[in-house]
C-alpha cells in the first residue's frame, strides 16, 4: 500500500516497513520516528546508519549482532528505541523488518 | 582409496552415512562417522521425559545399532578442522585425511551467553528441557512441585524445533489438569518474537490456543538477566518477569568446534549455501541439519529432507557435475496441544504454515494447522518412525523433500 510520508508517496507494507529503500530519506526516516514518539538524536542517527549499511551488504540483523557491533551496545540500544528497538529502529531506517526469526 | 567424512552421528549424520555407504561403496570409497558419544538421544523425546510421558529408555539407543556395517564408527572427540588441507584432528592426537567432509554437528545449549541463567537456582527452579539431564531434572521437579508461576521462555531465536517450548506450554496445562492443580498454577509465555510464532497465520492460531488454554503470553522480551535471588527475569527494557519455576529455552549455538576451526558465524553456526548445501567458503565441505546458517528450521525434519537432497549432491560432486539448488527450507512439525491432540505445519523458505490436508489433498488424513486426536497420534508414531525408517535413511511414503503446495489453503 501507499502511504503519505513526509509530503511523498511511498510503498509500505501492512506493518508501515517500507517496500523499497530506495524510497528512503532523512525526512522519511524522521517522520517514522515521530510516530514512534522518538526525537533523533545524533546517536540515533549513527545506529540508523550502521542498520543501513549491514543491510546493503545483506548481513542478517539481529539484537546481539548489534550488541557486538561496537556502535551500541544493547542497553544503550532500547534507551533509544524503547520497546522492541530492532523493530523500531529498522523501520526508521527504511529497511526490512528482520527474520531473525524461523 | 578416497575418504569421505561425516562429523556427528546425530540424527542428520547417522540419516547420511545411511543414504550414501551403498553408493559410495560401489565407487571405492570408504566413509567415516566420528561422535564423541556412545549413545544417539532422541531429541524429540525431550519434550515428554518432563511429563513423564516418556521413560530414559524411549530416548537413549547406542549409535552403532544405526550406522551401516561398511561405515567406520570412530568415538572420539574432534579438536580441530583444518580445512585449508582437508584434516580433521582428533584430541587424542590421530588426524584423518578426507575428500569430502560432511559437518552434522549440530546445536546445543549455550545457558552461560544470559548473566545468572546458570546461577545459584539453575536446576533448582531455573530448568532447560533441551539437554536429556535437564529434561530429567525438570521431571523430578515437576512431580514433587506445589505449583505457583510457571515461565516459559525463549531467551533468543534462532532455536532448535521452535515449536518445542509452546508445546511445552500445551502440555503444561494438560499435565497440570491431570493432576487436578492447574487453578494453583499460573503459566505465562515468554517470547522474543513478537507473538507464539514465527510466521503469522501460525501465529495467529496459537496464540488463540494459548489463550484458550488460559496461558498468558508476553512478548517481544530480549532477556538480559535472570535474578536468581529475587527469582525474576529481567529485559533490556528493564520489563520483569516473576516466576517460581522457569523453563528456559538458551540460546542455541553450533558446535565450539568451528569457532576453533574459524569455520562458524558469531553462533558457530557455519555459512551454507541454502539450496545445494555446500558450504560457502569450501567445495569439499558440506553442511547438514542444525549446524549450517540456512534460514530454515532447526528440525529433524528439515535434516531429514535435506539428507537425501544433499545425497544426491555428493554424487554429482563426486562425478565432478554441478550441484542442485533445490533445498527449499521444507519443514514438517506436529505440535503437540495437549489433552491428546496435536496439529501439524508445513513450510519452506518462501510459504508459511497455512491450513489443509496432509500428506494427500483434500483428503488427509492429517490436518494442517487445526488440532486433532489423528495428528497426536502421528506425532507419537514419529518415535517409531524415527529408529526404524528415518535413521536408515528410508524415504517416507508421500512425503517428497521438497515442500507440495497442493492440500494447502493459501490466500
Amino acid at each position: 500500500m501507499e502511504k503519505i510520508i513526509a509530503g511523498k508517496p511511498i510503498e509500505v507494507n501492512e506493518e508501515g516497513y517500507l517496500k523499497n529503500f530506495s524510497q528512503w530519506s532523512k525526512e522519511t526516516g524522521e517522520e517514522i520516528a515521530k510516530e514512534a514518539n522518538i526525537n533523533l538524536s545524533p546517536r540515533h542517527w549513527e545506529v540508523i546508519t550502521y542498520l543501513q549499511d549491514e543491510y546493503k551488504k545483506e548481513v542478517p540483523l539481529s539484537i546481539r549482532k548489534i550488541g557486538k557491533s561496537g556502535v551500541v551496545d544493547i542497553k544503550e540500544f532500547y534507551a533509544l528505541f524503547p520497546n522492541a528497538p530492532l523493530k523500531t529502529a529498522t523501520k526508521i531506517a527504511g529497511v526490512p523488518k528482520p527474520a531473525s526469526c524461523i | 582409496m578416497k575418504r569421505l567424512v561425516i562429523l556427528g552421528a546425530g540424527t542428520a549424520g547417522t540419516m547420511m552415512a545411511n543414504h550414501l555407504h551403498k553408493d559410495l561403496g560401489k565407487k571405492g570409497w570408504e566413509i567415516d562417522i566420528i561422535d564423541e558419544r556412545e549413545e544417539h538421544y532422541y531429541q524429540p523425546g525431550y519434550l515428554f521425559l518432563p511429563f513423564d510421558i516418556y521413560e530414559p529408555e524411549d530416548i537413549i539407543k547406542p549409535i552403532k545399532d544405526f550406522i551401516p556395517k561398511d561405515v567406520r564408527l570412530l568415538t572420539d572427540k574432534i579438536e580441530k578442522i583444518d580445512a585449508e588441507k582437508n584434516l580433521v584432528k582428533m584430541q587424542n592426537g590421530d588426524q584423518l585425511h578426507y575428500d569430502i567432509l560432511i559437518i552434522a554437528t549440530g546445536a546445543k545449549i549455550a545457558p552461560e551467553e544470559v548473566e545468572g541463567m546458570k546461577g545459584t537456582e539453575w536446576q533448582k527452579s531455573v530448568f532447560d528441557f533441551y539437554t536429556f539431564e535437564g529434561a530429567l531434572a525438570l521431571r523430578n521437579k515437576l512431580r514433587e512441585w506445589k505449583g505457583g508461576r510457571l515461565v516459559v521462555h525463549i531467551t533468543e531465536m534462532p532455536i532448535k524445533c521452535p515449536v518445542a517450548p509452546l508445546e511445552f506450554a500445551f502440555l503444561s496445562d494438560s499435565y497440570f489438569k491431570h493432576k487436578h492443580m492447574r487453578d494453583n498454577v499460573e503459566i505465562t509465555y515468554v517470547t522474543p518474537l513478537s507473538g507464539a510464532f514465527t510466521k503469522p497465520k501460525a501465529t495467529a492460531a496459537l496464540d488463540h490456543l494459548l489463550h484458550e488454554k488460559n496461558i498468558t503470553i508476553e512478548s517481544d522480551f530480549a532477556i538480559a538477566e535472570v535474578d536468581n535471588e529475587n527469582k525474576k527475569i529481567i529485559d533490556y527494557g528493564g520489563r520483569e518477569i516473576p516466576f517460581d519455576l522457569l523453563v528456559t529455552v538458551p540460546t542455541n549455538k553450533g558446535d565450539e568446534l568451528m569457532e576453533r576451526s574459524g569455520l562458524g558465524d558469531d553462533l558457530n553456526y557455519i555459512p551454507t549455501n541454502k539450496g545445494s548445501l555446500q558450504s560457502l567458503h569450501y567445495q569439499n565441505i558440506f553442511v547438514l541439519g542444525d549446524a549450517s546458517n540456512i534460514p530454515a528450521s532447526k528440525a529433524g525434519s528439515v535434516a531429514h529432507f535435506e539428507a537425501e537432497i544433499l545425497t544426491d549432491n555428493i554424487l554429482r560432486f563426486i562425478n565432478g557435475e554441478a550441484l542442485k539448488e533445490e533445498f527449499d527450507g521444507h519443514a514438517n512439525c506436529f505440535v503437540e496441544t495437549g489433552n491428546g491432540k496435536a496439529l501439524l505445519i508445513d513450510f519452506n523458505y518462501t510459504h508459511e504454515p497455512v491450513e489443509g490436508e496432509f500428506p494427500f489433498p483434500g483428503v488427509g488424513p492429517l490436518r494442517l494447522l487445526k488440532e486433532s486426536r489423528m495428528n497426536h497420534m502421528g506425532k507419537l508414531a514419529f518415535k517409531w518412525i524415527y529408529w526404524n525408517v528415518l535413521l536408515k535413511g528410508t524415504h517416507i511414503p508421500f512425503v517428497s523433500a521438497t515442500m507440495q503446495e497442493a492440500g494447502k489453503h493459501f490466500t
